[in-house]
């Protein structure tokens, strides 16, 4: 299926068992290694080595302009990351509430679209998928530009039209003020994040083409509801792709980064809410310049995404279905 | 359950059977045109931010603040009377609304020339001018893009990013292609480790290794330069190399033999017999790169933060946001001219575009 499959299908291939390669078995190797070579490299260079070095720079004070002065400090910058700087808590509960909100409306949306965008009562299907998906085309810089003036209190259109529809007073400075209020600023965020879902759409409604509509005719024979044949047809044959988009948008959220920095330039307004968690790693490293302790915001960041993806694959046996696969 | 709507008795036939085939395709028809148009309701309330930023993009800077303007490029009526423009708005005089112009304004009462018989005396009007709506008509400031234009140097933001992501894309999408050959038709030890490796890079965060990647470019002195965003797209990128991979081993091998019995070796057949068969999933390799470096952030944001000459768009256009906040109607204008590029390759490009998109979600 997809590549994270990949990932468990060659952990259980890896032991083959060491014996002598023949010599036109040697000549392949050769020429293997010589293709990927390539992407080995890469991998030292600008993966290996940094990933070690950004572990050591986590012990150090390091100035770039003098890096002969680099000073051991030990755990000080873990220390101070884990228990002195109330930012970096108060911007990892940002990211999480942020996820919690925003990740099952995303994928709740997608899934729901491609569900539309797949029905064979819909008219110009094909028109559809394409203006559905061209707003991710769109540079996330413009979207958000875009997506701050139609939220604007008083010249926006959505308050307008919520005004127009509900007859509620949202226009105007006391108006919805989807971006200055605290209360709803990640329900604004969310909506501005909608203008990327384009690629879940297209994963979902790939999978969806591809389960066989039999089960369906059985269902529906069967008096199964449209909701009944969602639940126990549609959503377990296409859990691989649902997982997939899980784990995208997981590591998606926590590099959250351009959407706040690009309306609020970093500074965390309406109170903090917008502070996420690599803004604070982007200001400490590359605004303040401290090296060092920009390295353990970083690893610390890895961990986390690390310990948050392995859950997730470690969940993925009791809900994701893979059909062909024996148990 | 009740039956939604009645045929038009027009149709209704006697017999039964007949009589129950058009009541399922009337049925039919109407959940089509309800699916239809919820779907055209969503897709319409989806794209409204790309309305209001084309009207806006077309506005006067004056209409852009003028809450009693209508929604799409307007200009407020004026009419010139005796060599000065006066504001023509609407005035109820008898039961009657007539659109005259204002040349008095009074906090009681105002007086008006009516535009279309301005040798007529003046018209008194009792009642608070500010209480009347003035008159509109379309307007659409196209000159805002030249201006936007000049105002970003849109020409050189253009020319900077399309130098970046012509050169990376080619240097990623050859790269990802080569690396991607060697694990989709040879054999050698750990393989399945190293595509482990090679597959687990996704998931990295890269800021885990930006610091000392950072450091090392800044003492090369590459800081300031496109160098740190160029050279690392030369040695395939993880998401690229997937793809490719899986479409190179759709490809059926006897072409590859057949070459190697006439004596080409692996470079050899690589380059006539695997890259000419993989033209789409090149295409859309090359596409995805393509727009990623249209829309990269971060990495220009920190490599070139002192380099204005060499900014590209996505981070001139968060600058001139900064600079011209003011102006909305120049930031909606620079916004669309940004998207301009991206949108007319993905119309165009979009069978490969989406192929592509599927082959790395979903497909074995």
């Amino acid at each position: 299926m997809d590549y994270l499959n990949e990932i468990q299908r060659s952990l259980r291939v890896g032991g083959q068992g060491r014996r002598r390669l023949s010599r036109s078995e040697l000549r392949e190797a050769r020429w293997g290694y010589g293709f990927i070579g390539l992407w080995l490299v890469g991998f030292v260079a600008f993966y290996f080595l940094p990933m070690v070095a950004s572990l050591v720079f986590s012990f150090l004070d390091f100035d770039l302009l003098n890096p002969g002065e680099a000073t051991f400090v030990g755990f000080k910058h873990w220390q101070r990351l884990l228990f002195e700087d109330p930012r970096v808590w108060q911007s990892l509960r940002v990211t999480f509430i942020f996820a919690a909100i925003s990740l099952p409306i995303g994928m709740v949306s997608a899934l729901f679209l491609a569900i539309l965008l797949n029905s064979a009562n819909l008219l110009g299907r094909n028109l559809f998928r394409t203006l559905f998906y061209a707003p991710t085309m769109v540079p996330v810089v413009a979207g958000v530009l875009i997506w701050a003036g139609v939220l604007n209190p008083t010249t926006g259109w959505i308050n307008m039209l919520i005004q127009a529809v509900t007859g509620f007073d949202a226009v105007g400075p006391n108006g919805i003020r989807w971006l200055d209020d605290a209360r709803i600023i990640y329900l604004a965020y969310t909506m501005i994040g909608f203008w990327g879902v384009g690629n879940a759409i297209l994963y979902n409604l790939a999978a969806l083409q591809g389960v066989p509509t039999e089960l369906y005719e059985a269902a529906t024979i069967d008096g199964a509801s449209w909701w009944r044949r969602l639940v126990s047809i549609t959503l377990p044959m296409i859990s691989p792709v649902i997982f997939y988009n899980l784990i995208l948008s997981v590591i998606g959220l926590m590099q959250y980064f351009q959407i706040p920095y690009v309306l609020n330039g970093g500074s965390g307004y309406p109170d903090g809410t917008t502070y996420f968690y690599l803004i604070h790693f982007y200001r400490q490293t590359f605004q303040f310049l401290n090296m060092g302790y920009g390295s353990a915001i970083a690893w610390l960041l890895f961990l986390i995404a690390l310990a948050i993806t392995g859950t997730i694959f470690a969940t993925a046996r009791h809900w994701v279905y893979y059909a062909g696969e024996k148990r | 359950m009740a039956r939604p709507t009645r045929p038009l008795p027009l149709f209704r036939s006697g017999d039964p059977a007949e009589r129950a085939h058009t009541d399922a395709a009337m049925r039919s028809l109407i959940v089509k045109v309800l699916i239809t148009s919820t779907a055209l309701v969503l897709l319409l309330l989806y794209l409204m931010p790309l309305g209001y930023s084309i009207a806006t993009s077309l506005k006067s800077k004056n209409q852009v603040t003028d809450v009693q303007a209508p929604l799409l490029p307007s200009a407020r009526v004026t009419f010139e009377h005796d060599g000065q423009a006066f504001d023509v708005l609407r005035v109820p005089i008898d039961g009657d609304v007539r659109e005259l112009a204002i040349t008095r304004r009074g906090r009681t009462n105002s007086t008006f020339v009516d535009p279309a018989d301005p040798g007529a005396a003046p018209i008194e009007w009792d009642g608070s001018w500010r209480t009347l709506e003035p008159v509109y008509v379309p307007d659409p400031k196209w000159e805002n893009y030249p201006t936007a234009f000049r105002f970003i140097n849109f020409f050189q933001l253009l020319r900077n990013t399309l130098m970046y992501a012509v050169i990376t894309t080619i240097a990623a999408t050859f790269s990802a292609a080569i690396v991607a050959y060697g694990f989709a038709r040879f054999r050698f030890p750990y393989k399945g480790v190293l595509f482990m490796v090679l597959i687990s890079t996704i998931i990295l965060p890269s800021q885990a290794t930006l610091v000392p990647t950072y450091a090392v470019f800044y003492r090369l002195g590459w800081v300031g330069t496109w160098l740190p965003l160029i050279i690392p797209t030369f040695f395939a990128n993880a998401y690229n190399v997937f793809l490719l991979r899986q479409y190179f081993l759709t490809i059926p091998t006897e072409l590859e033999e057949a070459a190697r019995v006439d004596g080409a070796g692996p470079i050899r057949t690589f380059v006539s017999v695997i890259l000419p068969q993989a033209v789409p999933a090149m295409i859309a390799v090359s596409l995805f790169h393509f727009f990623f470096a249209w829309n990269d952030f971060f990495g220009p944001l920190i490599y070139l933060a002192g380099s204005q000459d060499l900014l590209p768009i996505s981070v001139g256009l968060f600058r001139f946001n900064g600079l011209y906040s003011s102006e909305p109607q120049l930031i909606q204008a620079a916004s669309i001219m940004t998207m301009v590029i991206p949108l007319i390759i993905f119309f165009f490009a979009q069978r490969f575009f989406m192929q592509g998109v599927v082959i790395t979600g979903v497909d074995k």
